[in-house]
Parts: structure tokens; sequence; C-alpha cells
């Protein structure tokens, strides 16, 4: 039974492919996983694989050539199978192209998303799925309220204003719910008391990766707030000067070490290591803004944010945190080699909890860096330069760098982020406090 | 190096996510899994679709259908057609309910390989830490997951004074094979199950007579429809009694003696051809490791025991559907199957909402309901307004000439929130699903009927129950 091979979506905003190149030609054979082609998409280049077998009889699209998916690109049939046929399997095939296309309709919205936070940082599908209500809902700074006939009938009859209730609907609704839980006792209401939130009963015990936590009232006043004076993630941004000395004195010590096993380790996988040890020890920095609850995470996801030849991609360290100085070196090594060839997989790139940007090879002393939605948090790493500083009332020579953290401040308070940002710079000024 | 974490010894047998169970909860969850990114098997020692799609949901509605053009038949001559002697014979309406159900068997096959969804067949066993035990003809095999969804269903209930033989005393399960149907049969049991196959053998030409033992069929609908359908069963000849308690039974060479106490307290006998025990359904909870793995299962039932996100006491170890309690129902399966899988991959919305799963039975006619009854609404302390809307006020349904029963509809008087929706006549399955929307995106009642409904047709009730509800129904 002949099968139609499909412009599949290889990656989850994937709209059209382009074939880089057919690794099996008209009349080979084809067996169900082998592989059919190279198809770049809008990330990376991406292996097609065939899902029937029999003889590649027709290839419909020619290298180099692009086609939306869903197109039919070539198709697998017996070797003297007649094409006309149209049997069930072709009806099957129809029917999993038309949920193909579903599929990217979904992801079309991811990229809108992205593209009002102004970060070219591709959501992932789980994402673009759970879209931060604040930036589907705002525009021109005024926001309109969405709510269902039944909640705006109980505001209406309870004189409550729409406007002042926080919405927990899908992209921020207000629902009945809501409703009734603006109208509830104010001792109810009060900070200190555990908000018993719907949304979130994860404990800690069930759920190794991360914890949820439901926002306490002042925590959503602060968010709407926010979110009303500066945009849809409200940064701030505090910088630290960093006294580079042992830094620059170790990494001599440890590319010697390492010189025989071919690894040298950059300022920046310093920085990356120390920064993942800062952030498992406050992990109220490592976590993302989920709309009604902020969700806080016991492993440590460490984006790097990568230029490629037509902007950049932000490649994830997993468990930092538990990796070696050696292994995050060389991790960031294939990933960023594999990112500029674009030959990165999506969970090769999605799934941060933090992220780390560098400009310091390019001379910048200092810079702000733009949050990567939901995450709360990135670092703007500038050059390692020899300055002056005053020590002990004299001027003296140090290499230094400062470093920059984009807070978004619905999660991390000022005082939180310096926190974070001296642990960092502890490390830093004394990289042995990382074997502490 | 492998940059995503610890290498694995055999990666074909390791997953994000393991699901034991194929049917309407267990596909569903596999898939949805998938589309997120995760590694997904199933596990699947039948065939693939579970109850639903084999033996359940699927081929008693192509049954059904069968059973509605035999009647319609019967009522030709008032179209004009005249057939003469009607010979009918319900062995090739079960071979096209088998086809339809094979169709579907195979579609869900096609979408785990759309989905690169594993299938592993065979019979799954959770062997905790993790490890799931697969026993096929050739041996076992042992699979490791970070999360195991248990979807292992229900099977019909045998009650001791009602013991299921398969010959003289059908389950469901013996039901949908039964190539000829008897000259009598005993229904015992007026749920959905119940009544969708006496509507199916009345049809065939059994003499149906139904035991039930609270004091309505379809126990869980309103009050009103429960009395407009066993009215609508009367009609058709079918012998009712509600309130009875089946005492024994006792299977003899040409049948089968049921012995009850009908709703007055006096012994009656019933001797039938053929009886069908349609009596409830109980989990598979049996035999899946449940009690290894340190799962537990609730004091009554013997139901997985799951928090609102599906989880059960055990890390990493879910449950949904029928095996988990609650309402046994596919859509509600398949929910729940979504509601955790995006609950483990954080992206959920928010838990299954309970109150607002519709329950249908297919029978003709057919009754579909969502939310509270006018009893729950009053015992929960609302304050309520009830609207009728009969079949008769609508032209589609007279020139359907399908006119028994009505739309009721209960709505809250001060902020007019639609508690419930009631129906039962032509179409009243595929109707229910506006109030399931009208309800999810919390319409009032206004906004049901200001919506605007097409004309002809039978959801224009919809909108004047609606309406009936506000006391302004205009076709009444």
């Amino acid at each position: 039974m002949a099968t139609k091979v499909h412009m599949e979506a290889l990656s989850p905003t994937m709209e059209e492919g382009q074939i880089v190149k057919w690794h099996k030609s008209e009349g080979d054979e084809v067996a169900s996983g082998d592989l059919l082609a190279e198809i770049e998409t809008d990330k990376a280049t991406m292996e097609l694989l065939a899902r029937g077998e029999g003889v590649l009889r027709q290839v419909l699209l020619e290298e180099g050539a692009t086609a939306p998916v869903g197109e039919v690109i070539a198709i697998i049939a017996g070797a003297d199978e007649d094409l006309g046929d149209d049997g069930d399997g072709n009806d099957a095939d129809d029917e999993a192209r038309e949920d193909d296309q579903a599929d990217v309709a979904e992801a079309e919205d991811g990229d809108e998303d992205a593209e009002e936070s102004g970060e070219p940082k591709p959501a992932s599908k789980a994402e673009a799925d759970e879209a931060p209500p604040s930036e589907a809902d705002t525009s021109n700074g005024e926001r309109r309220v969405r709510a269902s006939p039944l909640a705006r009938r109980l505001a209406e009859e309870k004189g409550l204003t729409l406007q002042d209730i926080e919405g927990s609907g899908p992209g921020g609704r207000i629902v009945k719910r809501d409703v009734e839980a603006a109208e509830a006792p104010p001792e109810e209401e009060a900070p200190e008391t555990e908000a018993p939130e719907p949304t979130s009963p994860a404990t800690p015990e069930s759920e190794a990766d991360y914890e949820d936590i439901p926002l306490s009232q002042i925590r959503k006043t602060i968010a709407k707030r926010l979110v009303q004076s500066i945009g849809p993630v409200p940064h701030f941004f505090l910088t630290v000067d960093v006294d580079m000395s042992r830094v620059v004195a170790a990494r001599g010590r440890i590319n010697k070490v390492l010189e025989s096993e071919g690894v040298r380790v950059s300022f920046n996988d310093i920085v990356l290591k120390a920064t993942a040890l800062a952030l498992a020890k406050h992990p109220e920095c490592n976590a993302h803004w989920g709309g009604d609850h902020v969700r806080r995470f016991n492993r440590v996801h460490l984006g790097v944010a990568v230029a490629i030849e037509d902007g950049l991609i932000t490649p994830v360290i997993r468990d930092a945190h538990r990796k070696g100085l050696a292994h995050i070196a060389q991790e960031v090594r294939e990933l960023a080699g594999r990112a500029r060839d674009k030959k990165l997989s999506p969970d090769e790139y999605t799934g941060s909890t933090f992220s780390v940007s560098n400009l310091g090879m390019f001379g910048i002393e200092d810079f702000t860096a733009v949050i990567n939605p939901p995450e709360a948090g990135i670092l703007a790493v500038g050059a390692l330069e020899e300055r002056p500083v005053v020590v002990d009332g004299e001027i003296r020579i140090q290499p230094r760098m400062k470093i920059t953290m984009s807070c978004d401040h619905r999660v991390i308070d000022g005082a939180l982020g310096s926190r974070f940002l001296q642990t960092l710079t502890g490390i830093l000024e004394e990289p042995l406090l990382a074997l502490v | 190096m492998n940059p995503r974490g610890t290498p694995v010894a055999d990666d074909s047998k390791e997953f994000d996510l393991i699901v034991i169970g194929s049917g309407p909860g267990g596909y569903v969850a596999a898939i949805r899994a998938s589309q997120l990114g995760m590694k997904a098997a199933c596990i699947e020692a039948d065939k693939l679709g579970g109850v639903c799609l084999n033996i359940g949901c699927i081929p008693t509605k192509s049954l059904l259908t069968s059973a509605l053009l035999v009647n319609e038949v019967k009522g030709a001559d008032k179209h004009g057609i005249s057939i003469g002697e009607l010979s009918i014979d319900m062995g090739p309406a079960q071979e096209r309910s088998r086809k339809v159900a094979n169709q579907l068997n195979r579609g869900v096959g096609m979408l785990f390989r759309k989905n690169k969804v594993t299938h592993i067949e065979g019979w799954g066993r959770l062997a905790g830490d993790g490890k799931v035990e697969v026993e096929t003809p050739d041996g076992t095999d042992t699979y490791r997951a970070d999360h195991i969804l248990v979807a292992t269903g229900s099977r019909p209930r045998s009650l001791p004074f009602l013991e299921i033989d398969g010959e003289r005393i059908w389950s469901s399960d013996h039901a949908l094979f039964v190539k000829e149907a008897p000259e009598s049969l005993a229904i015992v049991g007026a749920g959905a199950i119940g009544m969708e196959f006496a509507d199916i053998f009345e049809a065939y030409g059994s003499q149906v007579t139904i035991l039930e033992a609270m004091d309505h069929v379809l126990p869980v609908e309103d009050k009103d429809i429960s009395v407009q359908m066993a009215k609508a069963y009367r009609k058709r000849g079918m012998t009712i009694h509600t309130g009875a308690r089946l005492e024994s039974s006792e299977v003899v060479d040409d049948g089968v003696v049921l012995r009850f106490k009908d709703k007055d307290g006096k012994d009656q006998e019933l001797k039938v051809e053929r009886a069908l025990s349609a009596v409830g359904r109980i989990p598979n909870t049996e035999d899946v490791g449940l009690d290894r793995a340190g799962v537990k299962l609730t004091e009554r039932g013997n139901f997985i025991e799951v928090d609102e996100w599906l989880r059960t006491n055990v890390d990493g170890v879910y449950a949904v559907g029928d095996c988990a309690g609650g309402a046994l129902l596919a859509h509600k399966a398949s929910h729940e199957g979504i509601a955790c899988i995006e609950k483990i991959a954080g992206v959920a919305h928010g838990p299954v909402d309970h109150g607002n799963i519709p329950n249908c039975t297919y029978s003709h006619p057919e009754v579909a309901s969502v939310g509270l009854t006018e009893e729950q609404a009053r015992e929960a302390g609302h304050d309520i307004e009830v609207g009728k809307f009969p079949w008769v006020g609508n032209g589609r349904a007279l020139a359907h000439g399908d006119s028994d029963g009505f739309i009721k509809v209960i709505r809250d008087r001060k902020y007019s929130e639609i508690l419930g929706a009631h129906i039962i006549g032509p179409h009243a399955t595929e109707l229910i699903a506006e109030f399931v929307i009208g309800r999810h995106l919390e319409a009032t009642a206004e906004e049901m009927e200001k919506a605007i409904h097409p004309h002809p047709t039978l959801s224009e009730a919809v909108a004047e129950a609606a309406l009936a509800s506000l006391g302004r129904a205009i076709h009444i």
C-alpha cells in the first residue's frame, strides 16, 4: 500500500521546510524509520524518517526547494504497485495530515507570543499552549477585561469591579471562581495565610523537579501593578563589578590540569558554573512566572545564549548545578557548535530555568539582557578587563568583570536578586567556595 | 557525551511515560504525552481501544443504529413505503457492529504510529521503582519509566444471586456477540447499559422485561426524564418493574427463572429465555501489580485512590478512567488522561471539571444530561427556576416524526447560571454538547437564547428551553 510522505512539523513552530538533502533516491528500498531526508526548519536542520516501507517511488520536492507542512513530498510504495490506487491506507494518511496541520495552527500561536515578547528564543510547544495571559492581553497599555457572562453577572450583582479582579481562566479570563474569591472576607485574603488556591496543589515530595508556589494577594497586586507600569515582563536591573583575580589564577591552573584531556575552560564556563551553584542556593531566583503561580525549580537548567547566523538561540545545560567545570565546558562547546550549524533538536533549546548571555568577547563592558519568558532572570556578562579600583585607600589594577542581572520583578524583588548576586560574586571572588 | 543526561542501558525499554491499558483513558493520554515531547509507550493485553471501542460504547451504538432503523422500517408505510413481510435478523447487524469496532481499533494503531507511541503487547504489571513487567507468550520483559499511568478500566459486575454464565445469563460482553435475539429477555439494571440493550433486543423481536432496584429507570437522571423514559418503553411493549428486589435466579433447561419482590413487597417469578445482568461495573485493579508497587485502593469498591491530578499515593504512579473511580464514562477517562499528562508536563490549565461531565443514553428515545438534577439543585440550596420545552413545539422534530419528550433547564434565579440541562428526545446526545460548552464558558441562560439558532433545527429547542427557564418561551 502506498505511503505518502508529508512535510512533517519537525519543530513546534515550523510552518514550512526546505529539503537540504535527500538520503534516498527514487528506486531505493526504504524501511520504516530510515533516514529519508534532511530538512531545514525555522530553527534547525532535522531528520525526516520514513513512516512506511517499500520503494521510494517518487520524489516530488527537489533539494533546495521549500514546501509547507502537510504537503506530499514523496511517495513510498511497492516496487510495482500502481500509484493511482487510492485505498484505505491513503484515507488514513489524509487524516494524519489534517492533524499535522492542526498542530501547525497551535504552533503559530506560540510564534506570535515570541514576537510580542521581543525575544527570538523559540517558544516550546508547552509554552505556546500556556502563554502568560499578560502578554496576550496587553495592547496600548490598556487591558481589555475578559470575563465569562456568569462572572460579569456575579460581579455586577455583588458590586465588584471586574478591572480589580485577577482572572484564572484560559488567557487570564475572569471566571466564576475568581469573582467568588474576590468577594471572600478580607481575613481570608491576608497575605500571611496560605492562599488555598485551587490551581496548584503540588507538594514538594510529589514533584521532584519543581514546586508551584501559589501567589499571595500581595504578590498578585505587585504583579499586576508592575505589568501595568512597565510592560508584560517588568524588568529591573542589578549590576555587580566582580574582582576576577582569583578566577584568572584558578583558570590558568585548571587548564594546565585539563590540557592532557584536550579541554579548555573559558571564563564564561566558570561564570556558568558559579551561576548554577548560586541558583541552587537561591532557588527563589531559579523560577518561572506562571501567571497565577511562581514555579520554583529544584534543578538548574541553564540557558546559554549563542549568536547564530540570523539571530540567537539558547541551548540548555541541563542540571548545570551538578556538572563539573570540564563537563560544562565540553557541553557548551558542543551545543554552541551544533547551534551554529542549526542542528539542535527542540529539547536541546527548551526547558531552561534561567539564562546567561555574554557579550564580553565583543568588548562590551556592561549591558542589560532581555528576559526569556517565563524565566524570572537572566545574567548579562561583560568583558573581563584590567581596571583601576580602590582597595584599602590605594589605587590598584585588577581584572574585573561586570555582571548585570535582569530580574522579573513579579518573581524576584531587589533584595532577593541582590542576595543571589552576593553569593555569585562570592564564588567568583573566591572560587574555592565552589568546593564548599 | 550525551548532553541530555546519563546514558541508559537499553533505550528501547526506557520511557518517559508508560500507560497500562489502551482504552479511551490510556490511549489518549499516551498520544497527548507524545505531543508534549515525552517518549511514551502503551501496554495492551487485548485489542487496542479497550472496552469502549471493542465491547462497549462503539459496537453498541452500531447495534442501536440498526435497532432504530428496524423501528423506522416498521413505520415506513406512513412515508409511502410498503415493504410487505418484514424479516429481521440480528446476525448481520452484529457483523456490522464488529466491523465498526475493528475499523476504530485499527485507527488507534494508526494514531499510535503517527504520534510515535510505542505499542507493547502483553499483560502489564507494576513492579515498583518505576518498573513495569510485561508478560507475553514468549516470557516477561521489564520496562522502566519516570511516569506510569494505570488505565486498566472496568468489567461487568456479577452478583451472587445472578451469576453471569455467558449462556443463559449474559453480561454486556456476551450480549454484544449474540447472533439471534432471544424470544424473551430479562434485563436486570435500568442504567444506561441496561436501557440500551433493552432497546436493541426489543427492536429485534425479544419480549423484554426490565428489573430495577431503584424507584426509577435511569436512576441517575432527573426524575422527569426517568418517568418519560419508562413511559416510552412501556409504549413499545416492554415490561418495567422498578423498586424490584431480585432475590434469586435459577438456570433451567429452557431458560432462567428470576424471583424478586416487586415494589409492593409481593413475591414475583419471571421465566425468560435469557437474562442480561447490567448491574454495574467493577474496576480491573487486581493482577496489575498495584500491591507490589504500594498503590492504595479505596475502601469502597477497590478503585485506585487518586487526587484531583490523578496522582496515586506512590510518586510517579497515576491512574485514570474507570479503574480510578467516579463516573464510568469514556469521555471522563480521556479528559482525566489529558489533565494528568498536562500536569506532569507542567502545562495544565486545571483539573477535570467533574461537575460538567455529560451523561448519555443512546436508546430510543435518547437521553442526555449535564449538571444538577432538579432534586440535586434544590438539595444544594439553590434558588432555582425550571423551564421545560416539549418537542411538540419544535417544527423540525415534528417533521422528523419524533416529538415525544422535552428539554429541561434548571437555572439559578439570581445569577442565571445554568445549573443543569436534561434532554429526552431526538438527537439528545448531540444536543447536550451545547449545554456542556455553554456551562464550560459560564454562559447564563440569557446567552443560550441570544445566540441565534438556525431554523428549522432541533437546536432551536435548546434556546427555547433556556427561555422557558426565564419564563418566556415563544413556541409553547
